[in-house]
């Protein structure tokens, strides 16, 4: 076995026998259940009822408020308004809804008060807001001798149809479904690149505090270590997004076999012709919305994650390692991490601000081939259609990028794992790259 | 070729620093070198040139009659100073590791392992973590990782620092007998007393200079004064020393003895031990006439100090 596939075995089972890793591995997506259960539970939860007193000296509103799980609209209009002011303070009520008696709209407009200690929401007072406007329209259309009915009748609700040149139905909300499966690559890439790094660097921090290193060089170079390390951990890490795949799948295939078969036992005669209407309704824009999908470039989607996933994390982790090597202790790294968290989180944001709205404006085409960003910008540019002579450009720059990396970096490398005791400045770190 | 190791004109510079100005060095074959020089002298780099951790700036070096390569990685061993394990790997594992970069298929490394875990009587550990073993402990392994490839030239940076005497001595008479078994051992250490015991060549290197070589009696000769500590018991203590006195220079010294005697270091300079014995003879009892022979550490600190 060569040298380097040594230290590959090495490196991977080191991680892979690591407690942590088992733990992580098994832990973190019942976690994951866990806080989305959790995170649901939570938006079920009722809030507390609270009571609204209205005060409608009109009389005209009050019939309009619908009670709601949240509010509940108490009428009183008979009671004097300085008392209820004070029940406010006594917090009695939640709010106090104050509608003067006007004949005049404007004075509506402008006189209605809300008062309580706490402040309201938005939504409520847009609701509350809503309701006024309504019922003083419909007003002012009785007042003018306006046909209310003819109004309604006359009210129009338009639905943009969306097609393509070549004749077939186009959907809304495609580029919303783009730009996740674009992102979800782009996010995987960049969490990978954080999480993986940095277990590259811990593991070059370790062998220099163990002092192992003098040892290992004085049997390879150091070049083949840092290469052996960055690729052994990286297939740990792809065994655990394998786990994790394989565990996902397993448990979305038990959960949908066993409310499958609740679904067919519960409902009834009567429903079942209710839930085949919905599934067919449903079903010809589910279908359509999965004929897209067929349509988006799958194999260019999934080539193209391999290529970036790859060059994207060996330029980085290279990053990792020479910084690992130039430092004592991962609190001393702090400094330098920085500039190399930057760029990816950079390259997050313009994927999830700038392709949304232009896939392929000058902003994202610039940054999905500048090689820091591209493997998650271009991941992201990608599912909107991208000319192949751009991607090409792309992964040439970022291969030429990642040798370069790597060379500089191995340089680096080679001086800090042997140099001791002082933090190294990035000038200093720049001089070694000519030793 | 009679030499392991050669060094010619070895240069290697850090930026404006100079760490090996020059330096030559050749290696016996079959020899224990000591190698010594104070802190930061260059010790360890020439230590790493020898090793291919690092390249010299100019000069070359010779191994076993051939230009340096990568293809004896696999005939040194080496225990750096700072000693360093994997702390959460299993010894055994680790072991296996280390000796198959070392270039030994795995059989061999298991079987090379064996036999030197059974000689240590450590087979119990093989399941154990370094970071279960106390230091001493895990100096053992790391010896057992150096030499467990049969290197032709052990490299040893401070052997024995870490070690109870009772092991100290255990490694030494494993040195010892790969010496004898042919292996050359350079040897870096501050502690004299083992260079005094088991070298047989010496180098001395001080601030990025060669300042002496060769056998250590050799190097011992040439640092040798002429000076005897001589013990004598004599009635006219007065009369003895005015003879003394009027060919010698003396010193008061003292040493460990029975008696309660006058205690002398005296230096020659032209004269024979047996002008001086004719004197002590005539007016006294000689109990105590040795040559002083300067020790390791004296040349060590009269060179360093005189530079």
């Amino acid at each position: 076995m060569s040298k380097t596939a040594l230290i590959i075995k090495r490196e991977f089972f080191a991680k892979v026998r690591n407690k942590s890793f088992i733990v992580m591995t098994f832990l973190s997506p019942l976690l994951f259940v866990g806080i989305a259960v959790f995170v649901g539970y939570l938006s079920t939860m009722k809030a507390e009822k609270k009571t609204i007193a209205v005060h409608d000296e009109s009389g005209l509103f009050f019939s309009e408020f619908k009670n709601t799980d949240e509010y509940h609209y108490l009428d009183a209009s008979k009671t004097n308004l300085s008392v209820l002011k004070d029940s406010i303070i006594n917090e009695s009520y939640e709010g106090l809804l104050a509608i003067p008696k006007s004949d005049n709209t404007n004075v509506w407009q402008n006189k209605i008060e809300y008062i309580s200690n706490d402040s309201p929401s938005v939504t409520f007072i847009e609701d509350i807001e809503d309701v006024i406007n309504q019922k003083l329209t419909t007003q002012n259309y009785i007042h003018n001798n306006l046909d209310t009915l003819a109004i309604k009748k006359s009210k129009s609700d338009v639905s943009i149809h969306l097609q393509k040149a070549t004749g077939e139905e186009a959907l809304k909300g495609l580029n919303e479904i783009k730009i996740a499966i674009g992102g979800a690559f782009g996010y995987l890439i960049m969490m990978f690149i954080v999480i993986y790094g940095n277990m590259v660097m811990r593991s070059v921090i370790e062998e220099k505090v163990s002092r192992i290193i003098e040892v290992i060089i004085s049997s390879v170079k150091p070049f083949q270590l840092m290469m052996g390390k960055i690729i052994g951990t990286s297939l740990a890490g792809i065994l655990q997004f394998l786990i994790w795949a394989f565990l996902g799948i397993t448990a979305m295939f038990i959960l949908s076999s066993v409310f499958g078969v609740q679904m067919g036992t519960t409902s009834g005669v009567q429903s079942q012709q209710a839930i085949e209407a919905a599934k067919s309704t449903m079903n010809s824009d589910m279908q359509m919305y999965i004929k897209e999908l067929w349509n988006l470039p799958i194999a260019t989607i999934i080539i193209s994650f391999i290529i970036y996933f790859i060059g994207g994390y060996f330029l980085y982790s290279s990053f990792y390692a020479a910084i690992g090597a130039a430092v004592d202790n991962e609190t001393d790294s702090q400094q330098f991490l920085l500039p190399i968290i930057m760029p990816l989180i950079l390259g997050v944001y313009i994927g999830f601000f700038t392709v949304i709205n232009d896939p392929h404006g000058t902003i994202a085409t610039v940054f999905s081939m500048i090689p820091l960003t591209s493997p998650i910008v271009m991941l992201m540019r990608i599912p909107f259609g991208v000319p192949a002579w751009q991607i090409i450009v792309s992964m040439v720059l970022l291969f030429a990028t990642f040798f370069l990396v790597v060379w500089f970096a191995s340089k680096i490398y080679r001086v800090g794992i042997l140099m001791y005791g002082k933090k190294p400045t990035w000038k200093e770190m720049i001089k070694w790259m000519k030793y | 070729m009679n030499n392991i190791l050669e060094a010619n004109q070895v240069v290697k510079q850090y930026g404006d620093y100079t760490a090996l100005n020059h330096v030559s060095l050749s290696v016996p074959k079959g020899s224990i070198y000591g190698l010594l020089g104070p802190n930061g002298a260059g010790k360890t780099s020439l230590i790493r040139i020898i090793n291919q951790i690092t390249m010299p700036d100019s000069g070359e070096v010779i191994l076993d009659g051939e230009k340096l390569n990568p293809a004896h990685i696999q005939m040194i061993g080496y225990m750096p100073e700072e000693r360093g394990l994997y702390k959460t790997m299993k010894v055994g594992e680790q072991c296996l590791y280390l000796a198959q970069l070392k270039g030994l298929s795995k059989q061999e490394a298991k079987n090379q392992l064996k036999y030197w875990f059974e000689k240590l009587e450590i087979e119990g550990w093989w399941n154990k973590k370094i970071q279960e073993l106390s230091k001493g402990m895990a100096q053992k392994v790391q010896f057992i990782v150096t030499v467990l490839h049969k290197p032709k030239l052990l490299i040893l940076d401070e052997p024995f620092s870490g070690f109870d005497p009772v092991n100290a001595n255990l490694i030494k008479d494993e040195i010892m007998e790969l010496n004898k078994q042919g292996t050359s051992i350079i040897f870096s250490t501050h502690r004299m007393e083992s260079v005094e015991e088991m070298c047989d060549y010496i180098a001395l290197i001080h601030k990025s200079n060669k300042l002496i070589e060769g056998k250590l009696t050799d190097v011992k000769k040439q640092y040798r004064t002429n000076t005897y500590e001589v013990g004598v018991l004599s009635g006219n203590i007065e009369g003895l020393m005015y003879d003394l006195t009027q060919k010698f220079t003396l010193t008061q010294t003292d040493f460990k003895s029975l008696n309660d005697e006058l205690k002398l270091d005296i230096n020659l300079g032209n004269a024979t031990p047996n002008e001086l014995l004719n004197i002590l003879i005539q007016r006294g009892q000689v109990t105590h006439f040795v040559e002083k022979i300067p020790s390791v550490n004296d040349i060590f600190i009269k060179t360093v100090s005189e530079k």
